[in-house]
């Protein structure tokens, strides 16, 4: 795997505005696709051990993505992305919102801006996200969040161990 | 309503209230005074702050004074750190799935 992509992360507190670069070793079609499908968004866009499950999706203009994060313990946190604008392989937009389980959002929610962009075989993306709420951060039930800190750094030694065995 | 955080220091008034009581907890009247300000006007950001528990009121004989609570700013950086790590775990997992998927297309 190479190590020299590019991660960045900027918190701008006075614009309310978090922008997160990241490169991938993929092209352009491939890294859209990973963002942009729902077979593939569910097999990375949760972060371990949590999981997502897309309920469904629709990936236009006007159409929304409805999934869950899944603990551990089985808990699910639902979720709304409605999609506002779409450009292939350029650009797309959401609005994202923690949700119910009959999708009625939790207002307010927060922008996302997605770029794309590929140079030799590697593809930048670019998120901008728009007043993420903290406090719809801590409304997620306890447990959710709080435990799982400790739970990440585990698995991160544990990911670390692993990827080394697999190369 | 419980404020939000982000939204309590987006506002550059609210910032430089909070920049100033770092140094020395103040009064009502004496932000007023500082910030040229109607004391409706400071009182309007204070609920703001204190809501989001940005600030703590102290009583010292008839005056109340308003101090700056670095742990709740405290909280607000691990929150950030805690979701940098988030999006950071999420993404050596897609690297892994994009290997994966380029494998299988060989």
């Amino acid at each position: 795997m190479n190590n020299n992509l590019l991660f960045d992360f900027n918190v701008d507190k006075a614009a309310k505005t978090i922008t997160i670069t990241r490169e991938f070793n993929a092209n352009l079609s491939l890294v859209w696709d990973a963002f942009t499908k729902q077979e593939i968004l569910d097999q990375w866009a949760a972060p371990a051990p949590m999981r997502c499950k897309t309920k469904y999706m629709n990936f236009e203009v006007g159409g929304q993505r409805f999934f869950a994060m899944i603990s551990p313990d089985g808990q699910e946190r639902w979720l709304l992305q409605q999609y506002t604008s779409i450009t292939p392989k350029t650009n797309f937009k959401l609005y994202n919102s923690f949700a119910d389980k009959d999708e009625n959002p939790e207002l307010p929610g927060s922008e996302w801006n997605h770029n794309f962009s590929e140079q030799n075989g590697v593809t930048k993306v670019n998120i901008t996200i728009f007043n993420e709420s903290l406090a719809r951060m801590e409304s997620m039930s306890d447990g959710f969040i709080k435990g799982y800190t400790i739970m990440l750094q585990n698995l991160e030694a544990l990911l670390t161990v692993s990827s080394q065995k697999n190369l | 309503m419980k404020q939000d955080i982000f939204q309590a220091i987006a506002d550059p008034t609210r910032r430089a209230i909070l920049t100033l009581i770092a140094i020395q907890a103040l009064t009502p009247n004496a932000m007023a005074e500082k910030f040229d300000m109607s004391r409706q006007a400071v009182s309007k950001h204070i609920k703001v702050l204190y809501e989001c528990e940005l600030i703590k009121p102290e009583q010292a004989g008839r005056e109340i004074y308003y101090h700056f609570n670095a742990k709740k700013m405290q909280e607000f950086d691990n929150w950030l750190l805690q979701f940098r790590q988030t999006w950071e775990t999420q993404f050596n997992q897609l690297d892994k799935v994009l290997a994966t998927i380029k494998e299988q297309k060989k």
